[in-house]
């Protein structure tokens, strides 16, 4: 009997510690993690050796697909209402608060001012099957019809201190990015940061 | 005897079982590391010229011919560059081929910077052996900013073909951090300069055969 009772004694773990650990590396994640933003297509950018990290708020995010797709992110809710707002009116759609509101929890928006009404109207799993699909041709950015211009220019002066990062896939042809570059210019934007990936310094060997 | 009976019984249930704790702990975990990314990412600051026509031409003749290097980016990661003016005369010998690895565009550039370059080098080894003038990030900006933009320092045009991709862009701009290369600029490529190297590329396939 008493042999029995230290057996089961033992069987016993002191998961205090195990315990500690698994907290001490939940804050760890916590703290040092920021969340990865729902992006409808893809995107894998090219690597650099600049080490400049993106500011925490008050960034204007244009993503550009392979297939020169351009969609844009903000990452305030109160400008994103003000700014459909004012798009709404420029381009005399009125827009329901309801679609204003769905509008403005959107981590990346990029359909063409035309279809935005429709595209609001939509269920969620569909607004974002849509975003990514083929039909979509995104923010329109031709000489001709430069909704993207108008975009840029909304936001910015909704925040003026926006910072623009424009992230683009490698394969992305330079024809694109021309294009954004071009019109960002147009706006007398010329300072915008570039997101890369971490490529070691071959200086740093020396 | 009967109160060390109640201490010990005490004791026992003093126990909690930390196991479902650790489970979910665990979930949490496994969550965050699920639906984030550890680092932020990074980026690249670059500032363009203005299109504003008047100030664009004050900074072309500001540019030396004899200090300036023009790179192309063209299709399927080729790259070409040439010094100062390009000779349109002249196209077998107007451009050189090069490519994105250390023994071409960088070591090119690199050795027609070598003064900045080296001085740059010595730069960042001072700052990570923690020199303590250049513990202030903004000090040893402006000391690698003044050393970049020298005067005696090559100025590089960067101009890219409509086939070329991001990428090459990007890793063009790469090689000027790399180098040290403070002065550089993203400019249109012209027609002649697309002509030149369709010129260039005829030119090669006939020696070729």
């Amino acid at each position: 009997m008493g042999r029995a009772q230290i057996k089961k004694k033992n069987v016993f773990i002191d998961m205090t510690a195990m315990s500690d650990v698994t907290v001490l590396l939940l804050t760890f994640f916590m703290l040092t993690s920021h969340f990865v933003k729902k992006e409808p297509v893809q995107v894998s950018t090219p690597k650099s050796i600049s080490q400049i990290k993106i500011p925490e708020k008050d960034v204007m995010s244009i993503l550009i697909d392979p297939k020169g797709r351009v969609f844009m992110g903000l990452d305030r809710k109160e400008d994103m209402t003000e700014v459909l707002k004012t798009m709404g009116q420029e381009n005399n759609i009125t827009f329901t608060d309801k679609e204003v509101n769905d509008f403005s929890i959107m981590p990346t928006f990029g359909v063409p001012i035309k279809i935005m009404k429709r595209y609001l109207d939509m269920k969620t799993e569909d607004q974002d099957a849509f975003l990514g699909s083929q039909e979509n041709p995104g923010i329109p950015s031709d000489s001709l019809n430069n909704e993207f211009k108008e975009w840029v220019k909304v936001c910015r002066d909704q925040n003026p201190s926006l910072t623009i990062a424009i992230k683009a896939d490698q394969k992305t042809p330079y024809a694109v990015i021309k294009k954004v570059m071009n019109s960002l210019q147009d706006l007398r934007e010329n300072r915008y940061n570039l997101i890369t990936d971490l490529k070691e310094d071959p200086n740093k060997t020396k | 005897m009967s109160k060390e009976g109640k201490t010990k019984q005490k004791k026992f249930n003093c126990r909690v079982d930390f196991t479902p704790m650790v489970d979910m702990n665990m979930l949490l975990i496994t969550f965050f590391m699920l639906c984030s990314s550890l680092s932020k990412p990074q980026t690249m600051e670059i500032s363009m010229p203005s299109n504003d026509k008047n100030i664009q031409d004050k900074d072309r003749n500001a540019v030396k011919a004899s200090k300036a290097i023009t790179i192309l980016l063209a299709e399927n990661d080729r790259v070409f560059y040439y010094d100062g003016q390009p000779k349109y005369n002249d196209p077998q010998h107007a451009l050189t081929e090069t490519n994105y690895n250390a023994d071409g565009l960088r070591k090119m550039l690199q050795t027609r910077n070598i003064d900045a370059y080296n001085a740059m080098i010595d730069l960042q080894v001072k700052k990570r052996t923690g020199d303590p003038t250049l513990k202030e990030d903004s000090v040893y900006n402006n000391k690698l900013d003044a050393i970049t933009a020298g005067k005696e320092t090559p100025t590089v045009i960067i101009k890219a073909l409509d086939t070329a991709s991001y990428r090459n862009l990007i890793d063009a701009l790469d090689e000027m951090h790399i180098c040290g290369i403070g002065k550089f600029v993203i400019d249109k490529i012209t027609p002649e300069e697309k002509d030149l190297i369709k010129k260039f590329e005829s030119f090669k396939g006939a020696t070729a055969k």
